[in-house]
């Protein structure tokens, strides 16, 4: 497979396996407003998802469309960062989750808007209106959650200090981002650790969380090491386009 | 936090520039920012509207339902009050 077909590919399962971790919360949110807006916000991801996953189709060249690649491939050719596949938990879970996410793929579609592949500024563009409301969302809720009640403060913390291990990949560039930035279509990860960590700083700040210190990072997604749980959850993704091959309706 | 503790948002939503807000219906949220941010989730998704209004529930001033007659019987004989014997010029949608 070729870097740009993986880059795309990496964008567009970020956005596919974080749609489907939020749609899993409809009928279950703690109330019917948040189970609305959260379907709404994996709704968008799964507009994301679809372009991202067509464009890889098609640069790849071998007949493959977003369907295909969603739905007809196995954990190990997933190349979404290992912080979305994280499981839903408990709300605060889901919003830090979301959050963490949200703040660097503010910054992500900044850098690739300016690329020199018109395809990616393009969808960049776009996910970026969608992104800035989510982020908006994610950091209202975690400045609730953080300097809320007792519980919501504990959970709030313990989501923070369980996900931290997992933000260091988001920064972490391998040779793929090298020959993406060297080719001007991509960004150099560790370029976007700066402003991110500002960013987020001041927001658990705000909402009374400690930040946790830097210590080990748990990386190897955007490879295609996954944790069990991205298995599980494509198993029940992808478990009817894959048992009735060709399903329309 | 569960929806008991949360007051009831009413919900005015702008359809168009030049037409006015109109009531679409409520929800539950903890503050003003949040019943803003749901009511977009909840009634602007297809795109129906290009400005919000949140109004907590509790701030409404209400007609009794026991005063209706008093309040508005009094006009149902008053057809005249009725603009119907005007041309309305074509084009004009909103009158």
């Amino acid at each position: 497979m070729n870097a740009q077909t993986e880059y795309a590919l990496r964008f567009g399962d970020n956005a596919l396996v974080l749609a489907q971790r939020c749609a899993a919360w409809v009928a279950h949110a703690p109330i019917m407003e948040e189970d609305v807006a959260l379907a709404n916000v994996a709704l968008d991801l799964f507009g994301a998802a679809k372009l991202w996953l067509e464009y890889a189709g098609e640069i790849e060249g071998a007949g493959r469309d977003a369907d295909a690649l969603a739905f007809h491939r196995d954990s190990g050719a997933f190349h979404n960062v290992l912080l979305v596949e994280q499981p839903n938990g408990n709300f605060a879970d889901t919003v830090v989750r979301g959050y963490l996410y949200d703040a660097w793929a503010d910054l992500a579609w900044q850098a690739l808007a300016r690329s020199r592949d018109e395809r990616i500024a393009a969808i960049a563009a776009k996910s970026a209106k969608e992104t800035a409301y989510h982020l908006r969302r994610s950091e209202d809720w975690l400045l609730r959650l953080g300097d809320g009640t007792d519980v919501s403060h504990e959970r709030a913390q313990h989501a923070v200090d369980e996900l931290w291990r997992f933000t260091g990949e988001l920064f972490w560039g391998d040779e793929v981002d090298a020959a993406m930035t060297a080719a001007a279509i991509g960004f150099d990860p560790a370029s976007l650790r700066d402003p991110w960590f500002a960013r987020v700083s001041t927001a658990l700040g705000a909402a009374t969380l400690t930040r946790p210190a830097d210590g080990w990072m748990q990386r190897g997604g955007k490879q295609g090491v996954h944790s069990e749980a991205l298995s599980y959850m494509l198993a029940e993704m992808q478990v009817l386009p894959r048992t009735y091959v060709g399903a329309t309706w | 936090m569960s929806s008991r503790d949360w007051p009831l948002w009413e919900i005015f939503v702008r359809s168009e520039n030049g037409l006015a807000h109109k009531h679409v219906g409520s929800l539950h949220a903890a503050d003003a920012e949040m019943a803003v941010q749901h009511a977009r989730d909840l009634y602007t998704r297809r795109n129906e509207g290009v400005s919000i209004w949140v109004v907590k529930s509790s701030d409404v001033v209400a007609t009794d339902p026991a005063q209706s007659e008093a309040f508005f019987d009094p006009s149902e004989d008053k057809a005249y009050r009725h603009a119907t014997f005007y041309h309305v010029p074509e084009g004009v949608k909103h009158l």
